[in-house]
C-alpha cells in the first residue's frame, strides 16, 4: 500500500463532521492538498483514545444522527474523487456490531482500505483479522511507547499496511514538542513494513522532525481544529488545505536528503 | 483470631467468564494491566498483604459488618429478611473493600497517585479514603449531573483532600466519568494506578474487585447459618457495574438451592427505555475494556441510560454478571425508581434505616418477588442513603413546611 522510499501524511477527520456532505468535502481536499491517505472516522460515544478536539467532532457527527452506513458511504464518496488509500478508524464495538464479515464486506466495496482499531489489542483481533486479510484489508496496529519488546514483534507480524508508533503516552491532540524515534528504531526491528508516527503532529516542522526517522506522519486534532475554530466550513476547509500542503513540504522536505 | 478478611478466590486468574471479558483496551493501558496482573497475583498469595489488610478492614473499617433481622420490614416479604450493613461499613458502603484492597496494592507497585471514576460518590468517598489514610495523592473523576445530585459525597471527597475532576461530556454520568479516567490513565501510567470500582473494565479488574468484596458475602454466610442455622433461600442485591452483587453472590455460588438475584435500575421502567437495566435491555458487546451486556443502539453506540440512583446509572455490567445470567446460576430482575423509593421509606419507617437508593433495589427486589423467596432471605445493604436526602426530599416532596 505504501512504498519504504515516499514519506507520507496520514490525515484523519471524522466522516459526519460538521455535516456528512461538508467531511466529504473536507477529505477530498485533504487529498488534494497533500494527504497521501486518509483515515476517515466512525464517531463513536465512548473514544477513550481520544482528547478534546476529536470528541468534539464525534459528539457533532453523531447529534448529526450518523450512522455506521453513513461513514461507509461517505468512504465511498471519497473513494470515487481520491486515488489515496482510505483507512476507517474506529473502536472496536461498532464493528462488532455492524457484524465483523459484513464491515469487511461493505469497506471493501466502498473502496476502503483498512482499519485502525485503538481499543482491539492484538491478542482479541483475530476474528477481524481473518476476514481483513480475506479481503486484502489492511489491519493497522498501534504500538505504544509502553509496549515491551515482546508486543512490539507480535504487533509488528499481525499488522499489515503500516505499523502506527504512538509518539507518546495519551490521547489524540496537538503537542508542542513530538517524539518516537526511539519507539520507531524499535519496531523497525521487528518489521519491513513502513511505519507512521501518530498522536501530537500539528505543524510542518513537526512533521518534518518525525519524517527523519519514521515514514509518515498521522494527524488527526490539527486538522479537526481548523472546521472546530473556522467561522464557516468553506473558511475551515480552506485552513485545512493550507495545513496539508504545509504537512507535505514538512515530510517532503527531507526526502531523499542524507 | 487471625482469620482474614481478604478471600481471594481460586484459580480462575484469566480474566475469561465464559464467553464474556477479555481486555479491550488500548496498547498504552497493555503494559499496566500486566503490571496490575502480575502484582495482584503476588499478593493474592502473599500472607503479609492478606494480613494487613485485614488488620485495615478490622481496626479501620470496622468489619466484620453486622447482620440485622429485620421483622417489621419482612411483613412486606412474607420471609425471614436479613440486611447485611455494608452501611456500617466505614464510609458507608461496601465501597471501603475494594478501595483499601486496591490503595495497598498500588503502594506495594509504588504508584504515588491514585485515580478513580465515580457515579454515586461512594467509590469515590472510599478512594479518597484510603488515600488519605495510605498518602496517595488522589484524582476522582465524576460526571457534571452526579456531582448536582450527589453533592454531599462531593464535598467529602474534596474534604479527604482529593480533587474532583467535573466531566461534562455525554451525559454527565459514571460512563463519561469512566471514559475520562482511562483518558488521564493512557498519559500517566508510570505513576498512576486507576483504582477502579466495579467489577467490570479490562482483566484483571473484574477479578480484584470481585474478590476485594468477596469479603461480604463470606461473612453474611456464616453469620446467616449462625443465626437461622440454614442457608439463606435468596440473596438479593442492586446491580450497577455489580461489585456489591459480585462479593455477596460469589461465596455462595456452590450453594445450588440459594437463589441469587440482582436488582437492576428500571429507571421510568424498561419498556419507557428510559432506564439502566443491562442485562434486562442489553445486548452482548464490548464497553470499557471487556465483553458483556451493553445497552447500545444497532450501530454499537452506547445509549443514554436513566435511574435516579447514580450509582446504577450506567449502560454496561460487569462480565462474571453476564455469565451467570446466562449459566442461569443468577437471575436478574428489573426495579423501577418508584419501587425502590417506596422500598426506601419502607425500612425507613420500619426499621429505623435509611437506605441508599442503590441498595433500596435490593430491597424493593425484595418486596416485589415476596413470598415465592422462601423462609430466609438475605439482602446487600450496600450503603446508607444520608448522600441521598435530597433526592428523597423532592421525590417525596418534604422540602419545606
Amino acid at each position: 500500500m505504501f512504498s519504504g522510499d515516499k514519506k507520507t501524511v496520514v490525515g484523519y477527520l471524522p466522516a459526519g463532521f460538521p455535516t456528512v456532505d461538508d467531511s466529504v468535502e473536507a477529505l477530498v481536499a485533504m487529498a488534494e492538498s497533500g494527504c497521501g491517505a486518509l483515515e476517515i472516522g466512525l464517531p463513536y460515544t465512548d473514544p477513550v483514545m481520544d482528547g478534546p478536539a476529536i470528541q468534539s467532532a464525534s459528539t457533532v457527527a453523531l447529534a448529526n444522527g450518523v450512522k455506521t452506513d453513513d461513514v461507509l458511504r461517505v468512504v465511498e464518496r471519497v473513494a470515487a474523487r481520491t486515488e489515496v488509500p482510505i483507512l476507517v478508524m474506529t473502536y472496536w464495538n461498532p464493528v462488532e456490531q455492524y457484524g465483523i464479515e459484513r464491515f469487511a464486506d461493505r469497506l471493501c466495496e466502498a473502496g476502503g482500505a483498512g482499519c485502525v482499531l485503538p481499543d482491539l489489542p492484538v491478542q482479541h483481533s483475530l476474528p477481524w483479522r481473518e476476514e481483513a486479510a480475506k479481503r486484502y484489508l489492511a489491519s493497522v496496529f498501534i504500538v505504544a511507547p509502553s509496549s515491551t519488546d515482546r508486543r512490539v514483534a507480535e504487533i509488528a507480524a499481525a499488522s499489515t499496511g503500516f505499523v502506527y508508533a504512538a509518539s507518546t503516552m495519551g490521547v489524540t491532540g496537538m503537542r508542542t514538542q513530538v517524539t518516537g524515534g526511539d519507539l520507531v528504531a524499535r519496531i523497525r526491528t521487528a518489521t519491513d513494513l513502513p511505519v507512521f508516527v501518530g498522536l501530537g503532529v500539528s505543524n510542518g516542522r513537526q512533521a518534518a522532525e518525525v519524517a527523519g526517522f519514521a515514514d509518515g506522519v498521522i494527524v488527526g486534532s490539527a486538522i479537526v481544529r481548523r472546521l472546530l475554530d473556522a467561522p464557516d466550513v468553506d473558511t475551515g476547509i480552506a485552513e485545512i488545505r493550507v495545513l496539508c500542503g504545509e504537512l507535505a513540504d514538512g515530510v517532503g522536505a527531507l526526502v531523499g536528503s542524507p | 483470631m487471625n482469620a482474614s478478611f481478604f478471600h481471594p478466590a481460586d484459580g480462575d486468574g484469566t480474566g475469561v467468564f465464559g464467553r464474556f471479558g477479555g481486555q479491550y483496551v488500548p496498547e498504552a493501558l497493555v503494559a499496566a494491566i500486566d503490571e496490575l496482573t502480575v502484582a495482584y497475583d503476588k499478593a493474592r498469595a502473599d500472607e503479609d498483604f492478606a494480613a494487613e489488610l485485614t488488620a485495615l478492614l478490622a481496626d479501620y473499617a470496622g468489619r466484620p459488618t453486622p447482620l440485622t433481622e429485620v421483622p417489621r420490614f419482612a411483613e412486606a416479604i412474607g420471609a425471614r429478611v436479613f440486611l447485611k450493613r455494608e452501611d456500617l461499613n466505614h464510609t458507608g458502603s461496601h465501597k471501603l473493600n475494594n478501595a483499601l484492597g486496591q490503595a495497598l496494592l498500588a503502594r506495594r507497585m509504588g504508584k504515588p497517585r491514585i485515580i478513580a471514576e465515580t457515579g454515586a460518590g461512594q467509590h469515590g468517598v472510599a478512594t479518597a479514603t484510603a488515600c488519605a489514610l495510605l498518602g496517595l495523592d488522589c484524582t476522582v473523576y465524576m460526571g457534571t449531573v452526579d456531582i448536582e445530585r450527589q453533592a454531599l459525597n462531593v464535598a467529602r471527597m474534596r474534604i479527604l483532600g482529593t480533587e474532583v475532576v467535573p466531566v461534562s461530556t455525554g451525559a454527565g454520568t459514571l460512563k463519561d466519568a469512566i471514559n475520562e479516567a482511562f483518558r488521564d490513565w493512557v498519559s500517566t501510567v508510570d505513576s498512576t494506578h486507576y483504582l477502579f470500582g466495579t467489577a467490570a473494565g479490562p482483566h484483571p479488574f473484574p477479578t480484584i474487585v470481585r474478590d476485594f468484596q468477596r469479603v461480604v458475602g463470606v461473612e453474611a454466610r456464616e453469620q446467616i447459618l449462625r443465626r437461622t442455622g440454614q442457608l439463606p433461600d435468596a440473596v438479593l442485591a442492586c446491580v450497577g457495574g455489580g461489585s456489591n452483587a459480585i462479593g455477596v453472590f460469589h461465596p455462595f455460588l456452590d450453594d445450588a438451592a440459594t437463589r441469587l438475584i440482582g436488582c437492576e435500575a428500571a429507571g421510568d421502567g424498561v419498556e419507557t427505555g428510559r432506564h439502566s437495566a443491562t442485562l434486562a435491555g442489553g445486548r452482548v458487546g464490548v464497553l470499557h475494556g471487556s465483553r458483556s451486556y451493553v445497552l447500545q443502539d444497532n450501530d454499537g453506540q452506547t445509549l443514554e441510560t436513566h435511574s435516579i440512583s447514580a450509582g446504577l446509572d450506567y449502560a454496561g455490567v460487569g462480565p462474571e454478571h453476564a455469565h451467570l445470567r446466562d449459566s442461569g446460576r443468577a437471575e436478574y430482575v428489573p426495579v423501577t425508581d418508584d419501587e425502590a423509593m417506596a422500598a426506601l421509606r419502607l425500612l425507613a419507617r420500619t426499621e429505623g434505616i435509611i437506605p441508599a437508593i442503590e441498595s433500596s433495589h435490593a430491597l424493593a427486589g425484595a418486596v416485589k418477588l415476596g413470598a415465592e423467596l422462601g423462609e430466609v432471605v438475605l439482602i446487600n445493604l450496600s450503603g446508607r442513603g444520608d448522600k441521598d436526602m435530597d433526592t428523597a426530599a423532592s421525590y417525596f416532596d418534604l422540602v419545606g413546611e
